[in-house]
């Protein structure tokens, strides 16, 4: 904005002020909540969820005031007449092995599905346009959907909310696969938020906290509800969810104990004046059956047990509304502390830099006898720059061999002897007493199969049309126009001189 | 023998020459048409010299003028004239290329029945209402009614009224040069309420050259087809301030009957959200003299940036947005003023920032603490808001306080707080803008097609420049004619259509492909063929030469 001017000159008569009846406000509320689940795995999953419900018809009135719902997706509802849209944005993929079943799983990348109302003419415009648009709102390349990666399921994707018929004509699903989910993603998410990032469960959001973990999955839902019992007029709720698996290994040095701030750099400080409802559950279902393996703390006020997704889980509940909650001690840091180490190990993990240092894993591992223990790493492929290629890149590169020291228990137990005087080869590894022995082993090397792009691809091309078009061409232009004739061979030339002096001597015509 | 071989052989030299000729022949004749039209760019064809006439246009805004003389207006003599139409031209200095010249074409008449008895009524109110009744005036026509000197209708000192619709009241004169001297109030009168130099300088304002006033000028907000308006409720300390205000009733009240006066000009839409934690980009200073804060005009320009990444952008349509922001102060920084230049408080607590739109700070009163715990519950008085807003929406539309001639009155405005006249003022302004508009966008895109020679001209482009040719010339003619309303979707219908062909993507496909990469992947293929092609050419020439000479020296 080039300049502001104040503004001094108002002549502005106003006609009838009227009655001030306050017209009945479209009620909306806001509801927030976070859901902490230590994983089976070691892993620290942390779900939120904030949902907006609005008591309005968005798609009767022309003008439309908002208060709680962001104005910019009601717009999307009334001018594309949208029953229902389901966006997320996600990175990683969730492993149900190790993690259990999730809440809300998203396939990797973008996907998007929309029911549209059945006023709509033209689906597949409205669609297209619609992508277009929420592209811009979440700066993500949705405007790559169209009709190649477009379809319409007739059976798997029923409207989540209020429908009166479920004609599948109205629904569209894409996927976008590729999209990279990061930082320009989640800024307008946020903002979405009446709470914007200010204030309640929301001040947890720090971008560079949450994509520093295996999973990001952040998502906008939006559905028609009933607005009471009866179902006698419908309300439009926006559920925004975001859910993140945070490394308990990377950012807890091997220990599974976890905090707010450790996880996200912040601590809860004040709730949402808006919202009707903030809390947060930690998931406190004891897996080993034992009462006594973990803690939390502060000690919860209340706590809730439910069957969720086909197992009991007991949650404890911080109510971030309770005012006692928060003012006790200015923030809330929730700390859960595993009392006994659930077993004996290290794990050091550094993960690697592109072109700065490599990645370094140490595990002290107790290996029970006549076992066979197996360490694998998953690696991708990559291309590398092409100046970094060695000369010779078919043949691979090479990564350094892995190390086990071991302290290996000894048959026999070896008297203790001086170290100065025993042989010079068996005093090399220092052994603290008689039972053990050390030994280091390494293994081979691995050589890997890098991708290895076609350096001399365009040049061969090139060469090889220049020469094919040069031979066919210019032979058969020579053919053409050349012409041929016999030379008539002419007198002398060294050759034929000593011929003649040889045929003269033998008496032989001459040439 | 050797004679026979040598002919032969020449037979032979001959052939071996034809045949290469006729390489060359079908290189040129037939290899060369086909590559150049299998690579050529399709560029359908552009009215390039009536797009280039367009600059040299000559605009002619007619006003037509109808002046009605009531019976002791003028002498008798001279009413025996009437009917007859007088015509004045004036041409309007601006440093344009187009040349702008305004025509009011004054028809004059007697005055009907019906009129001389509502003009002989007590009250101007009276006379409006019933002359009001029977006809519904073009737009941007007047009405002028010439009364008698000595009429009472308007106050002894005014010589002129104008109304709230398109109809003036001007004094008469009994003299013996009455039309010359009336004509020229009239003339006064009407510029007055359609075409002055100053409205025409503002919609033009970005085409012309700058000036040291044209900053003042690019106030008002860009012709377009629509707009959108959207106000907001900033409350960036919902932990203190419970705030309400009846949006819809403002609306509903103050707003929708403006947009509905102004509706000839663009569809509007208008919205209301509430921001909360939505905080201005600068620290108040804080006065201890009187205890309260202030933002200093300096600093206004950055009050804006920050709070509109929050607004929200237009996802839904293209339009323009013009936001309203009522922003109410966080406890710890209120009561807020809004400083002027000279240090003092403004009076309205309200700027505007031009084609953006307005914000206007709006403190809590103090009393409301006291009593109560926290949060406070606010009620927002939506008639002083509204008031402030409304002002800026018309200052943000062009809508400025006409420079009334000396001596005249001004009706008060109607209810929608929007004169007719002044509607009239702002179609014949946007009508020129929007003439220059598409006029400088299809110069630009002749001269882009022109200087870029890859670009694809696509049939649906080329048509649109067509209609855009002729919507300006319609545009044109109509406005010399007088009809307001038809040259103003014109000139619309021009602007759409001059920007769906410059924004056309179509445009685009093949700009970047340079002509050294072109040759980079013929070469291979040009190469090998032309070199044998030219030497033998060269050959041939040079042997064609030698036995011209030949002749030559025996002679």
């Amino acid at each position: 904005m080039a300049a502001a001017i104040p503004l001094s000159l108002l002549v502005l008569l106003l006609l009838g002020p009227g009655g001030w009846c306050l017209a009945e406000h479209p009620r909306d509320s806001l509801r927030e909540e976070l859901v902490i689940t230590p994983l089976p795995s070691g892993d620290v999953a942390a779900t939120f969820q904030f949902r907006t419900r609005w008591d309005s018809e968005l798609q009767r009135e022309g003008v439309s005031h908002y208060r709680l719902f962001p104005k910019a997706l009601g717009q999307l509802i009334s001018k594309y007449s949208l029953r229902e849209l389901h966006l997320s944005f996600t990175q990683g993929f969730w492993r149900t092995r190790y993690w259990g079943p999730p809440f809300l799983q998203a396939p990797s990348g973008a996907e998007l599905w929309v029911w549209f109302q059945d006023t709509v003419t033209d689906v597949d415009k409205s669609w297209k346009e619609l992508s277009n648009v929420l592209s811009g709102i979440f700066c993500a390349s949705l405007n790559f959907i169209d009709s190649t990666n477009t379809v319409t399921p007739t059976a798997s994707f029923k409207p989540l909310g209020l429908a009166n018929d479920t004609d599948h004509y109205f629904l569209r699903y894409a996927v976008l696969p590729r999209e990279v989910v990061c930082t320009e993603n989640l800024t307008p998410w946020k903002k979405l938020l009446p709470c914007s990032s200010k204030a309640g469960l929301s001040v947890l959001l720090k971008a560079d906290r949450l994509f520093h973990t295996s999973y990001h999955s952040q998502a906008v839902h939006i559905r028609p509800v009933c607005r009471n019992a009866r179902c006698t007029s419908i309300s439009w709720e926006l559920r925004q969810t975001l859910s993140v698996v945070f490394d308990a290994f990377i950012t807890g040095q091997g220990k599974k104990d976890w905090s707010l701030f450790r996880m996200f750099s912040r601590t809860l400080t004040e709730p949402c004046p808006l919202a009707s409802e903030s809390r947060v559950y930690v998931d406190i279902t004891n897996y080993n059956q034992d009462n006594e393996t973990l803690e939390v703390h502060p000690s919860p006020t209340t706590t809730y047990q439910d069957v969720i997704l086909g197992t009991r889980k007991t949650y404890a509940i911080y109510d971030l509304l309770d005012s006692a909650m928060i003012n006790n001690s200015r923030n809330l840091n929730i700390q859960l502390k595993w009392k006994r180490p659930p077993e004996n190990g290290y794990i050091h993990y550094q993960p690697a830099q592109d072109r700065l240092q490599p990645h370094l894993l140490e595990m002290l591992i107790q290996l029970p006898a006549n076992s066979v223990t197996k360490v694998s790493i998953q690696f991708e492929r990559a291309l590398l720059k092409w100046t970094e290629y060695t000369p010779d890149p078919n043949h691979g590169f090479y990564v350094s061999p892995s190390v086990l020291s071991a302290l290996v228990p000894s048959m026999v137990a070896a008297k203790p002897v001086d170290w100065e005087e025993s042989p010079l080869f068996n005093s090399l590894f220092p052994v603290s007493d008689g039972s053990n022995y050390f030994v280091r082993l390494y293994t081979e090397p691995l050589l890997v199969n890098l991708p290895t792009p076609d350096f001399s691809m365009p040049y061969n091309v090139i060469c090889l049309t220049c020469t094919v078009v040069a031979v066919c061409y210019g032979s058969f232009y020579n053919l053409l126009t050349r012409t041929f004739h016999i030379e008539e061979p002419r007198t002398g030339g060294l050759a034929k001189r000593l011929a003649n002096l040889i045929r003269r001597a033998r008496g032989v015509p001459l040439l | 023998m050797a004679a026979a071989g040598a002919a032969a052989t020449d037979l032979e030299v001959a052939r071996g020459k034809r045949a290469a000729l006729f390489f060359a022949a079908v290189a040129i004749v037939l290899g060369l048409p086909l590559w150049w039209k299998t690579t050529e760019t399709y560029r359908a064809s552009l009215p390039y010299s009536q797009i280039s006439g367009l600059n040299a246009l000559q605009l002619r805004l007619m006003v037509p003028v109808t002046v009605v003389f009531t019976r002791e207006s003028v002498p008798l003599d001279d009413q025996e004239k009437l009917p007859f139409t007088v015509v004045h031209e004036r041409e309007i200095p601006l440093k344009y290329k187009m040349k702008i010249k305004c025509r009011f074409q004054k028809a004059y008449r007697r005055a009907l029945d019906h009129e001389e008895e509502a003009l002989s009524s007590g009250s101007m109110q009276e006379a409006e209402a019933m002359l009001d009744e029977p006809q519904e005036q073009a737009e941007g026509s007047l009405t002028m009614y010439v009364i008698s000197e000595h009429s009472s209708l308007l106050p002894q000192d005014m010589m002129s009224y104008i109304g709230p619709k398109r109809t003036a009241v001007v004094r008469g004169i009994m003299h013996r040069e009455a039309f010359n001297i009336i004509g020229r109030r009239i003339v006064q009168v009407a510029q007055a309420m359609s075409l002055t130099e100053d409205v025409l300088a503002a919609a033009l304002a970005d085409h012309l050259p700058e000036d040291k006033w044209s900053a003042e000028k690019r106030r008002p907000l860009k012709s377009s087809l629509g707009y959108e308006i959207t106000f907001s409720l900033l409350n960036p300390d919902p932990k203190s301030h419970d705030v309400h205000w009846d949006i819809e009733g403002a609306v509903r009240r103050y707003v929708q009957p403006f947009l509905n006066a102004l509706s000839a000009a663009g569809n509007f839409s208008v919205d209301s959200q509430i921001l909360y934690y939505a905080v201005l980009g600068v620290n108040p200073r804080f006065d201890s003299a009187s205890s309260s804060y202030y933002l200093d005009m300096h600093n206004l320009p950055h009050v804006i940036n920050p709070v509109e990444s929050r607004l929200g952008s237009s996802a839904a349509s293209l339009y323009p947005v013009l936001n309203f922001l009522l922003y109410v102060p966080e406890l710890a920084h209120s009561p807020l003023y809004i400083q002027d230049k000279d240090g003092a408080p403004v009076a309205t607590n309200a700027f505007h920032s031009p084609r953006w739109g307005g914000i206007m700070v709006y403190n809590v009163d103090s009393k409301t603490y006291n009593a109560s715990v926290l949060p406070v519950r606010v009620e927002v008085d939506m008639v002083r808001v509204m008031e402030v807003f409304l002002a800026q929406l018309r200052l943000l539309f062009g809508i400025a306080q006409p420079q009334v001639p000396p001596k005249c009155l001004l009706s008060g405005p109607k209810s929608e707080g929007l004169m007719t006249w002044e509607l009239d003022r702002l179609l014949w302004a946007r009508s020129v803008e929007n003439l220059a508009t598409a006029t400088t966008t299809l110069t630009s895109l002749a001269q882009l097609l022109g200087k870029i020679s890859n670009i694809v001209i696509k049939d649906d482009v080329a048509s649109e420049v067509y209609r855009a040719v002729a919507a300006v010339q319609k545009s044109a003619e109509e406005l010399a004619s007088g009809h307001l309303a038809s040259a103003f979707v014109a000139s619309q219908e021009a602007v759409t259509s001059s920007e769906l062909a410059f924004f056309d993507p179509s445009l685009l496909h093949l700009l970047y492909f340079p002509d050294d990469q072109k040759f980079a992947i013929y070469i291979p293929l040009f190469l090998p063929m032309a070199v044998p092609i030219l030497l033998s050419l060269v050959k041939i020439f040079l042997e064609t030469r030698k036995s011209w000479k030949k002749p030559q020296k025996t002679d």
